[in-house]
């Protein structure tokens, strides 16, 4: 049972408050993302769990307990850094061994559970290497070799894969994921990149300017993101935002006149609005489709081909608006395009930036890594006759 | 690829002269500043008449005055105890100095900058200017003319350096394999031991040995407060001036063996003080 409550924390350096007011549950087992634009205050909410650095105000509780007293080893924590901080006049061995060295463990039993972890990160033939005869991968494997090793109740992961190559940070994202299913323990990760969060996390903890914009599932920020900034943040191209007007409100949602004059009904809860109240549309370039009878138009500025699919950059008005389309089709820069949208798919914001209540839960909202491999095992035997 | 491969030969190409000009510019400096030591160990090895004749580099070299030089006094105590004050100071001064950087390098606050600055500024005052309470200080408590004083003078004289220099080096030591070492379980005096210190052991090095070699060559404060007991080389050398007016040869030979030890250490360890001055810069 390894559990992690956060209570009203906050930090203060000087005069600056980085934290403002932080409540947070993690779960036991659970792989929890901290995410956020850089400087939001993740390496700092992060530290003060870890004991690194001490909360201004509020509470720390493991298994319920406050620990806002205890030093960093005795939570019962191990913590994997950016830069790794591996001991660099140490042997792989050594570096694994450090915290049991302290604690007088005897060598062989040393050894034996240095091996243990070793084998887990296919560690076992570079023991004997100082860190600075390994790759950078290598190095990443043996600091959180280092942090297995131990026996933590909660690991914590500080962006450790943006010193990677792109390859490397895909392959690591996958053993991350397979580690926390074989060592079943906690795992909190900090990260800026939200692809990293979407495809590691359980839970994704969206942080903005030291305060905690949403949490949720990776599928209900994806599809519910409760304000603007974490429609804008989740999710990759960023999602695109125009003014809209506002026309009726009903009891299907709310009808706002398009930019071009169209009228759409988004399926969102208005009853909140004040008439004059402006909006803003939220729609994912992936649930833009071109369509010659599309109520939106615009012209090509640049176009990216990747493929299976393009990017198309349009302008229409004054933004530059992202479409994923079709890869087979031949655009061309400066060609205009209608398009149209996918009203269930897009989000209304209102004046202060917070999203319209979904009129309907999107079936996927509420799935997490768990309900995916639930629904997978069993059906897949059953899939193959 | 290919411009890269036309590029070096040019490259090395230009190289020589740049280089010609400052070899011999370095040679040059490097000389003028060897000079006085190389003509006072050469006057050394000269006979008293020889050394104050016109000066000439070709003679034939004598040992007299080292053989008198040596006759007359005990060389070996004065080294001892050059050997125990510059050692000794240099050995406590590091053990004031490693606590305090350690404080202010990695438990920072508004102040630190500040102490940081004033202590440095202590160096400014002529050490003339505290001689007569520290003498008198010394007469009282019953420190003149003993290892024990210079030691404690010594040691408060480089306090300032050791401290500013420990505190760059402890300043470029990556924070987070103290952090590490601190969610491993490591207290304080366990992070400094097993992580700090081998992690800037260069430059302890040569912080270390820049302290012995301040201890060693200092000869104001080891004349005023000593006689006979606790005098290092320094006061060797001066013994060798002063009554029967200036004998250059014997003062040459004197010099020589006063500094030969400090020479022959610096120049055995140059490596390790190279690689501690430029700490970090190469890292
Ligand atoms: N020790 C410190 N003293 C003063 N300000 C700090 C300190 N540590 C972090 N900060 C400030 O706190 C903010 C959040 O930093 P950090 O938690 O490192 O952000 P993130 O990890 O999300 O990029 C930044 O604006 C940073 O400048
Ligand atoms: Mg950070």
């Amino acid at each position: 049972m390894a559990t992690l409550q956060l209570k009203n924390i906050t930090k203060q350096f000087g005069d600056t408050k980085v934290i403002k007011g932080i409540d947070l549950d993690v779960n036991d087992r659970e792989f929890v993302v901290f995410v956020g634009p850089s400087g939001c205050g993740k390496s700092t909410l992060m530290r003060m769990i870890a004991g690194l650095e001490s909360a201004s105000d509020g509470d720390i509780l493991i298994d319920g307990k406050r620990m806002n007293e205890v030093g960093p080893a005795d939570r019962g924590l191990a913590m994997v850094f950016q830069s790794y901080a591996l001991y660099p006049h140490m042997t792989v061995e050594g570096n694994m061994g450090f915290s049991m060295r302290l604690a007088g463990v005897p060598k062989e039993e040393r050894r034996a559970k240095v091996l243990e972890a070793a084998k887990i990160l296919q560690l076992e033939p570079l023991l004997d290497r100082k860190p600075k005869a390994l790759s950078g991968g290598q190095r990443q494997r043996v600091a959180i070799g280092r942090a297995i090793v131990r026996n933590p109740i909660i690991f914590l992961f500080d962006e450790p894969l943006s010193n990677l190559d792109a390859a490397l940070r895909v392959q690591m994202r996958i053993e991350l994921a397979r580690l926390h299913e074989e060592l079943d323990a906690t795992m909190i990760y900090v990260t800026h990149d939200q692809i990293e969060a979407m495809t590691m996390a359980d839970k994704i903890v969206v942080l903005h300017d030291g305060v905690v914009e949403q949490v949720g599932s990776p599928m209900a920020l994806y599809h519910h993101p409760r304000n603007r900034f974490v429609a804008g943040f989740i999710g990759s191209p960023k999602m695109n935002f125009f003014s809209v007007e506002q026309q009726s409100i009903g009891d299907d949602g709310v009808t706002v006149r398009l930019p071009g004059g169209r009228p759409c009904t988004i399926p969102v809860a208005g009853e909140q609005l004040a008439s004059d109240e402006a909006l803003e549309l939220g729609i994912r370039p992936e649930h833009l489709q071109l369509d010659e009878n599309g109520p939106l138009s615009g012209q090509i500025k640049v176009l990216e081909r990747l493929g299976g699919q393009n990017s198309l950059y349009v302008q229409m008005g004054e933004l530059l608006i992202t479409i994923m389309a079709d890869g087979d089709v031949a655009y061309r820069v400066n060609d205009t395009v209608q398009f149209g949208l996918a009203a269930e798919r897009a989000h209304l914001f209102d004046a202060q930036g917070l999203a319209l209540e979904s009129l309907s839960q999107h079936p996927l909202a509420s799935l997490t890594r768990q309900d995916n491999r639930a629904a997978t095992e069993p059906a897949a035997p059953g899939a193959q006759v | 690829m290919t411009t890269h491969r036309n590029s070096a030969p040019a490259h090395t190409r230009s190289l020589p002269i740049r280089q010609l000009v400052l070899t011999l510019l370095g040679w040059s400096i490097a000389l003028i500043i060897f000079f006085p030591i190389l003509w006072m160990v050469l006057t050394g090895f000269k006979t008293e008449s020889a050394a104050i004749a016109d000066p000439r580099f070709i003679f034939s070299p004598t040992l007299e005055s080292y053989q008198e030089v040596q006759a007359r006094s005990g060389y070996a105590r004065f080294a001892l105890n050059s050997i125990a004050v510059a050692f000794g100071s240099t050995f406590l001064a590091l053990l004031i100095a490693i606590p305090s950087a350690y404080a202010m390098a990695f438990l920072p606050t508004k102040r630190t900058k500040g102490t940081l600055l004033w202590m440095l500024s202590t160096k400014m005052l002529p050490p003339v200017g505290v001689l007569v309470p520290i003498y008198l200080i010394f007469r009282d408590v019953g420190l003149l003319d003993t290892r024990t004083g210079l030691i404690i003078i010594y040691t408060l004289m480089n306090l300032p350096i050791v401290v500013w220099m420990l505190y760059t080096f402890f300043k470029d030591m990556p924070k987070d394999i103290l952090e590490a070492g601190r969610m491993d379980g490591a207290s304080t005096l366990q992070e400094v031991f097993f992580l700090l210190l081998p992690l800037t052991l260069p430059g302890i090095a040569s912080t270390g040995l820049l302290s012995v070699i301040l201890s060693w060559n200092e000869a104001f404060w080891s004349l005023n407060l000593t006689s006979s007991k606790a005098a290092p080389l320094t006061a060797y050398i001066a013994s060798f001036s002063s009554p029967e007016g200036l004998f250059w040869a014997k003062l040459s030979a004197a010099s020589t063996m006063a500094i030969a030890p400090i020479l022959i250490l610096g120049w055995m360890t140059q490596k390790q003080m190279v690689r501690g001055l430029t700490f970090g810069a190469v890292k």
